[in-house]
């Protein structure tokens, strides 16, 4: 597969649990050498052989960006889910040989920011972690405001306070204690730039807050990854490789046009880069659309999907690939 | 004088909208001459609060008293005139330091006051996008001449001369917004001597 970016053959070379529902994989390039550079706020996507099923899931990178010599992950388990964090829990050991995508990038750092304000919930502290060590090698201005929900499983929360002193502050949800985001905002000089990781509820207060004070829309920057949804299965006609694709109920129509062949485009697999961004040339139903990608008129438009999270219902769909 | 419309040109080239109030921690507003009338205009859909919280630094120009009296008027938190944009400058500085994310930035005038204003904004941390700008009165070009970088404001004329080293300067839109600047490009440097007539581009 050529889709999605160049690939990288690595080995496990460490899992550790950090809490409950936390586990750390540490990554070195199989044979030896330098993996390549990176940027803080990175993921890579990590290629899981679960039985006949390849499961593709983007993790960001929480490593130091200046250390080459290995890759660093977190992955939160989720029962619910779809599979992957479970096969990375309980299949994942070190030795094993896997296979991760080149580094991409789409929560970078805004490196005009006078000052770096991070708010993260949860496993949202990875990619952080990773911008943390490039700002602290940089001398840059950073501040880290960190909501977990109990001091047990607040990942890392104790060795970043430990790391950054004076600049990680946590929040424990169990305690009622929570960013007051609005005085936070009110009191940031000029040239801040906020950055948020978590659930989708805290990005969206972090976006409509910071909007509603007169943030301009250039200085807030989020990063959320969906999980596709699963739902009715459904057939697409490929018109291009004119072939007919039937997308299962826990597939994605990203997954269902790989496994049939067809050499898709992707990058985040999440529903937020773009890349897989594909077009409609008809169809006769309803889309689901759940991406972060398209505007609300292309969503309605009927012209365009994104394959890694979006799904349809009805009687036929035929796409421009 | 009415809004400016500008013949569409190249990228490089600002263009200008229409100020309109918009909710924030505080309100910057920074204008010359005419573009006192662009902050008037917005005050009809601007409430006493919002300017309990605006700071407005005007530099009348030619136009004197005419709107200076309208605009202290508009009970701003703090009214500054002044005579120029260089006697205005430490003033826009200072203002900027003290404010934080959430202060809105409002830019009137020539575009050489906004463009000035907008360099210091941006520097200070605002990205460009978010700072509003209304373009009224004279269109009238600040110019960086690219053989000897001295600056000449005002110019009115394509050709000019550059009021530094005496070239002759042809106007190009080609515009810098670390300089606030357009470009001015020697117009006989193929053919020493031959310079076309002066013609009013900028009024």
């Amino acid at each position: 597969m050529s889709a999605g970016t160049a690939k990288l053959n690595v080995t496990v070379a460490e899992v550790k649990p950090i809490n409950d529902l936390v586990t750390r994989f540490k990554f070195v390039r199989t044979g030896g050498g330098d993996l390549p550079t990176f940027s803080g706020g990175a993921h890579t996507v990590v290629e899981m052989q679960d039985g006949d099923i390849t499961r593709l899931n983007a993790y960001s990178l929480m490593s130091n960006p200046a250390d080459r010599g290995a890759y660093t992950i977190s992955v939160r388990r989720d029962d619910q889910g779809r599979g992957g964090s479970k096969f990375m829990h309980s299949k994942v050991k070190e030795g094993l040989e896997m296979v991760i995508s080149n580094p991409v990038n789409l929560f970078s750092l805004d490196l005009r920011a006078k000052k770096h304000l991070m708010l993260a919930g949860g496993i949202g502290i990875t990619p952080f972690m990773a911008q943390m060590h490039q700002l602290s090698m940089m001398g840059g201005n950073f501040e880290l405001h960190y909501s977990v929900r109990t001091a047990s499983l607040g990942t890392y929360a104790k060795e970043l306070s430990e790391r950054y002193p004076g600049k990680v502050h946590i929040y424990h949800d169990d305690q009622k204690e929570a960013i007051d985001l609005k005085t936070l905002l009110a009191n940031q000089p000029l040239g801040t730039h906020v950055y948020v990781c978590g659930p989708k509820g805290m990005i969206n207060w972090v976006h409509s807050t910071a909007e509603d004070m007169g943030w301009p829309r250039e200085a807030v920057h989020s990063e959320e990854f969906l999980a596709p949804a699963s739902g009715k299965p459904f057939e697409v006609k490929c018109a291009v490789s004119n072939k007919i694709v039937q997308v299962g109920e826990h597939q994605s129509l990203l997954e269902a046009l790989e496994a049939a062949g067809i050499d898709a485009p992707y990058l985040c697999r999440g529903g937020a880069c773009g890349q897989c961004e594909t077009n409609v040339i008809g169809y006769d139903g309803k889309f689901l659309h759940y991406d972060h990608w398209l505007t609300d008129e292309q969503k309605a438009g009927g012209k365009h999907i994104m394959p890694c999270v979006s799904r349809f219902e009805g009687k036929t769909l035929v796409l421009d690939r | 004088m009415s809004k400016t419309e500008f013949p569409p040109s190249i990228t490089s080239r600002p263009v200008y909208g229409e100020l309109e109030a918009r909710s924030g921690s505080g309100h910057l507003m920074i204008a010359d001459a005419e573009g006192a009338e662009a902050i008037l205009d917005l005050a009809n859909s601007a409430d006493a609060d919002f300017w309990a919280k605006a700071h407005i630094i005007y530099i009348p120009k030619k136009t004197g008293t005419k709107y200076s009296s309208q605009l202290e008027a508009l009970g701003a938190g703090k009214y500054y005139a002044g005579p120029s944009y260089e006697a205005a400058q430490s003033r826009i500085r200072r203002a900027l330091q003290d404010c934080h994310m959430g202060t809105q930035v409002y830019l009137s005038g020539t575009e050489s006051l906004m463009g000035q204003a907008m360099a210091e904004a941006t520097a200070a941390g605002i990205p460009h996008t978010a700072i509003q700008t209304e373009h009224r009165g004279s269109t009238a070009r600040r110019m960086q001449c690219v053989h000897c970088k001295g600056i000449t404001e005002d110019v009115t004329t394509d050709p000019f001369e550059c009021s530094h080293c005496g070239l002759s300067l042809f106007v190009r839109d080609h515009y810098s917004r670390r300089l606030a600047a357009f470009q001015g490009v020697r117009v006989d440097a193929e053919d020493p001597g031959n310079i076309p007539e002066k013609v009013e581009l900028f009024k």
